[in-house]
């Protein structure tokens, strides 16, 4: 079913040795449809020097997203901004379709009334 | 000027050559190319990002969104075939079972039958389970026996005509309220989206009788939960001609393309031929075949254009499919953003 029985749904997994500039995300219950929009979204920020994602296998439902960031900044803070600029970004597609059958429907509407 | 004008296509357009597709993948990233500002700017997003509604009916919906990206345009899509939760019969419990059709088959195929209930009124039921309460089940009940028909003629070898209820169709399945369900859902709201779907065949003798809960699901558990019959999307064709073509050739130009793409022209007693509706064409390709013809055109894809195409199968209608799609495009973002509040907390 949708939710998953994990309690975990995100962990992030750090090379010893390395400072908070590279990350991987283990997101589960995920696969292309965040992954890939996400990695879009994370990749048009300029301080990030790196992003990939991949599914692990196909019988696991959990991808590992690697971020690397250039200079200090925590890798945790790319992340958080994709996602913020990822749901920007639904929120303007979905009022701008929402205006558009509007128009669409009113047109129709007033199509209908000027043959009658 | 020349480089300039490469660099723009490929930014902007995906090429279809005649032995392979170029700049397939999107390459506008900040640091990629000298010159371009890449990075993520939602006023310059928002000024050029546009949706057009070209047709809605009540279960198809076709729509061009301009300015966005291919891995999001594609996650709405994923989104719309397998992440928007219906209604669907889940659970069977056959009392009686005499056709031919053995129970499983039959579960399958009641399974698959588009049940017109809008699931945001419903929850996702419990694991473990069983019994199922009334915010999150429905049950339907279909009991059909069919018996010979007394006043049929006597040498009449059509089955309408001799047996009666001998073919089961989903109108046959009648809806038992449970709970308070009788108060929230009017009479006839609640049934199958067709009924004219025919379930089983059945001689004089044979009965079906069963009760099956309808549960909410989404298409990744099972894809009889998928709400489209199909969502779909392809990129705007973009077709230009590098040279002027000419009276015959301009003839075999526009055979070539779907009809409407290319329209030939008088021009000072000569035949012209000139792109009219790019949007039409399909790409197949013929003018590859044409040995003269090959050069003087350039098939491209417009990159961040996207013509969707959503058939609904009649649960809701296709506008509120792509509205909730994009719902739970930002509720997975939620999930997460709260997650990682919940992680820096501690």
């Amino acid at each position: 079913m949708a939710e998953g029985e994990r309690k975990t749904a995100l962990e992030m997994v750090q090379a010893a040795g390395t400072d908070r500039h590279c990350v991987t995300f283990v997101l589960h219950e995920e696969d292309h449809t965040l992954g890939n929009s996400l990695r879009y979204m994370i990749m048009k920020n300029p301080e990030v020097e790196f992003c990939g994602y991949t599914t692990t296998h196909p019988s696991e439902s959990k991808i590992n997203l690697r971020i690397q960031t250039r200079g200090a900044l925590p890798a945790v803070e790319p992340f958080q901004r994709g996602l913020n600029e990822l749901m920007n970004v639904c929120q303007h597609v979905l009022d701008k379709f929402e205006a558009s059958i509007k128009e669409y429907k009113d047109q129709k509407a007033s199509r209908n009334e000027s043959t009658f | 000027m020349a480089a300039a004008q490469a660099v723009q296509e490929m930014r902007t357009r995906v090429v279809l050559g005649e032995f392979g597709v170029r700049n397939v993948h999107t390459t506008d990233f900040p640091g990629n190319y000298s010159g371009y500002d890449d990075a993520w700017d939602q006023d310059r997003f928002e000024k050029n990002f546009r949706v057009d509604v070209v047709h809605l009916d009540e279960n198809s919906l076709e729509f061009d969104m301009v300015g966005i990206d291919a891995a999001i345009a594609n996650a709405f899509r994923r989104i719309l075939l397998a992440e928007v939760p219906t209604m669907a019969v889940e659970k069977v419990l056959v009392y009686n079972n005499t056709s031919i059709v053995q129970d499983e088959i039959l579960a399958h195929r009641l399974g698959l039958i588009p049940i017109h209930a809008d699931p945001r009124l419903f929850e996702y039921r419990n694991q473990g389970d069983e019994e199922g309460t009334e915010i999150d089940t429905l049950q339907f009940r279909l009991q059909v026996r069919c018996t010979r028909n007394p006043h049929a003629a006597k040498d009449s070898s059509d089955p309408n005509e001799l047996y009666v209820n001998h073919k089961v169709y989903t109108r046959h399945m009648t809806w038992v309220p449970l709970g308070n369900q009788a108060d929230l859902f009017p009479e006839g709201t609640i049934r199958p989206v067709h009924d004219d779907i025919l379930i089983a065949q059945l001689r004089p003798g044979q009965e079906i009788d069963l009760l099956m809960h309808c549960v909410k699901g989404i298409g990744k558990d099972h894809a009889k939960f998928s709400p489209v019959a199909t969502a779909s999307y392809r990129l705007l064709p973009d077709i230009t001609l590098l040279e002027p073509v000419e009276g015959e050739a301009a003839e075999e130009l526009s055979r070539c393309f779907s009809p409407g793409v290319i329209e030939v022209q008088e021009v000072q007693g000569k035949k012209v031929a000139r792109v009219a509706n790019p949007r039409l064409d399909t790409f197949s390709r013929e003018v590859f075949r044409n040995e003269k013809l090959k050069k003087l055109v350039r098939l491209a894809r417009v990159r961040d254009h996207y013509i969707f195409s959503v058939e609904s199968t009649g649960v809701l209608p296709p506008d509120v499919l792509v509205r909730e799609a994009i719902k739970v495009l930002m509720g997975k973002c939620r999930r997460f953003l709260d997650e990682l509040d919940a992680v820096q907390m501690d």
